[in-house]
């Protein structure tokens, strides 16, 4: 449980942040200069907020009215930085080990050992940090600021500076994170991919203060959020469970509330839960059932909302059985086609439209 | 010794226990001003850092009359000092440490405070972050980080206090085992009929204590490299 309630003045920039959370991966999202970082310092005790609180679980962390407020080494709020920060005059072992040792024995819960395989560090062990590649130094600052045995993980852009491949890969260690250690995580982020496969509620922050709070589906679907959110990525979640693999195309079927989808191998087991995203523009219309084309989803549904902007494109909010999905076209095909509110249309979804960033394990 | 007579190792000695002292001494005393130079604004910053580097700009002389003056038998700070706790400045090999640790401070300061400037005050926040109270990440981070600073600026001051000539002079004379260092043992030599052979040994000594001290800093430099994780492994 994260409970923020926070103003704060920084020159010019002011903050207001107030959100309450309690899930695995909360998503601290918005664009460069929305304030996010701002928020994560506040939380780690780097910058002090003028007034209010912040406080996980039990604990108080900041707390104006009361003339609480920890020093940072009091917090057990770990944080990774997105350039890693790894103390250059010490190998990755001595790294690891920093906080950890600066701990009371009786509080140190979370392994070296364990860490040490969870994230792939063994080899590393003994190099320096500038030999590292940049995901290793991520893997190696993630590491450090578990061992230092943190009440919540927070991870500012830490994908930020990596290749794509990289990025991939840090997005499963965290997935194995969560999963296996239990330890709460705030998630910074401006990608709408990351913030989609990882968090379960996302806090939207838009020049300085926290615009909504919710459910990560909910938020990620909601028109009136895209001008903080961004049109260009903008899309739908859909969560679901693994139906089938077919082998011999490599492909894999995945069922939802309304359907099934059909996407590029993906290394899980039968039934497991696998949250998939989908950009809006990604997404087609046709009023009858196609017939010769190469897209593998054609999924049935109604129509439920239309986006009133003006503009050469429009936003379609569609309802496949219960699960919600938009669309984007422009307004010559939703004029040509005649698509209102209420109508049976079929949704179009390319399956190489999915990678490995919008299809995650949940 | 060496080849060296009873008189050459004496003044070598004495050299060396004076330069050392000075630079063991003031150490502290630069890390804690450099890092009050490097990472704090306050009032009359600008004038600790002109006091600071005063030694550097002024004639040594003037420096020499001044602890004379201040730090001598009668002086306020000298016969505070001498009363208090016994500790007399004037006249003594200690005045000629005082001496070298003021005509070297400037330069010591100066070199620990650009390698303080140097480091990423963002890593001293993530060693924070992980538990680390501020003194502990002082003694942890910042130290070592600023390690090339520190080594380089106790070579200089060292390397000054060895040379330093006019202030020792006019502060605590020139007192054959005293405060008669290397420098000052030349100088007389030169000034004394039939001196010059005396002077030339004791400069040859001077060549090859600088080229010493030369190799022991370029040694230190690339061993403190290493452990700033410079090296290519």
């Amino acid at each position: 449980m994260i409970d923020v309630d926070i103003e704060q003045q920084l020159g010019a920039f002011h903050l207001t942040a107030r959100f309450a959370a309690d899930a695995p991966i909360v998503g601290l999202f918005g664009r460069s200069g929305a304030g996010k970082t701002s928020v994560i310092n506040a939380i780690a005790g780097i910058a002090k907020p003028l007034r209010g609180h912040i406080r996980i679980n039990d604990v108080f962390l900041f707390d104006a009215a009361r003339s609480i407020d920890l020093p940072p080494e009091q917090r057990r709020v770990g944080y990774v930085f997105q350039d890693a920060l790894l103390f250059p005059h010490m190998d990755v072992e001595s790294n690891l080990l920093y906080g950890q040792r600066l701990r009371e024995p009786e509080d140190r819960v979370i392994d070296e050992a364990r860490v040490i395989e969870l994230l792939g560090l063994k080899p590393l062990l003994q190099r320096r940090p500038r030999t590292l590649s940049g995901g290793e130094k991520q893997r190696v600052a993630i590491g450090r600021a578990l061992l230092a045995q943190p009440r919540i993980l927070l991870m500012d852009e830490p994908l930020a500076a990596l290749d794509i491949p990289r990025k991939s890969e840090i997005l499963d260690y965290i997935e194995r994170l969560r999963d296996e250690l239990g330890i709460p995580i705030v998630y910074v982020s401006h990608s709408v991919a990351e913030i989609s496969r990882l968090a379960d509620i996302v806090v939207v922050l838009s020049d300085g203060k926290a615009l909504a709070v919710g459910e990560v589906d909910e938020i990620m679907g909601r028109l009136d959020l895209r001008p903080a959110t961004g049109r260009y990525e903008a899309g739908s979640l859909l969560e679901t469970r693994v139906a089938a693999h077919d082998i011999a195309d490599q492909l894999t079927r995945l069922s939802f509330e309304g359907g099934e989808l059909v996407v590029p191998h993906l290394n899980a087991a039968i039934g497991e839960r696998v949250r998939a995203r989908i950009r809006a523009r990604d997404v087609s219309l046709a009023t009858e059932r196609p017939t010769g084309i190469s897209i593998l989803n054609v999924l049935p549904g109604r129509v439920t909302a239309i986006d009133t902007a003006t503009g050469p494109i429009v936003d379609v909010q569609l309802a496949i059985g219960s699960t919600p999905l938009g669309a984007r076209i422009t307004r010559r095909s939703l004029q040509q086609l005649g698509v209102h509110v209420g109508q049976d249309v079929y949704a179009l979804v390319k399956a190489v439209s999915f990678d490995r960033r919008s299809v995650g394990y949940a | 010794m060496l080849g060296l007579s009873p008189d050459e190792v004496g003044i070598l000695a004495l050299s060396l226990r004076v330069a050392l002292v000075s630079v063991i001494v003031s150490l502290p005393l630069a890390i804690l001003v450099a890092y009050g130079l490097a990472r704090f604004s306050f009032p009359g910053k600008t004038l600790v850092d002109a006091i600071v580097h005063l030694p550097l700009v002024l004639p040594p002389v003037v420096v020499g009359f001044a602890l004379l003056v201040l730090f001598g038998k009668r002086g306020p700070i000298g016969s505070a000092l001498d009363e208090w706790f016994g500790i007399v400045f004037a006249f003594r090999w200690t005045g000629a440490a005082l001496a070298s640790s003021i005509m070297g401070f400037p330069l010591m300061v100066r070199a620990i405070r650009l390698s303080l400037e140097a480091i990423d005050q963002r890593l001293e926040v993530a060693a924070r972050t992980l538990g680390g109270s501020r003194s502990w990440v002082f003694a942890s981070v910042t130290l070592p980080l600023a390690l090339p600073g520190i080594v380089t600026g106790t070579l200089l001051s060292f390397a000054r206090g060895l040379g330093e000539f006019g202030a020792t002079i006019t502060f605590v004379s020139n007192i054959p085992g005293e405060t008669q260092t290397l420098p000052l043992a030349i100088y007389t030599f030169t000034q004394a009929p039939g001196g010059d052979a005396q002077a030339l040994r004791l400069s040859v000594i001077a060549v090859v204590l600088s080229v010493v001290a030369l190799a022991v800093s370029e040694w230190l430099t690339r061993r403190t490299a290493r452990i700033q994780g410079d090296d290519r492994r």
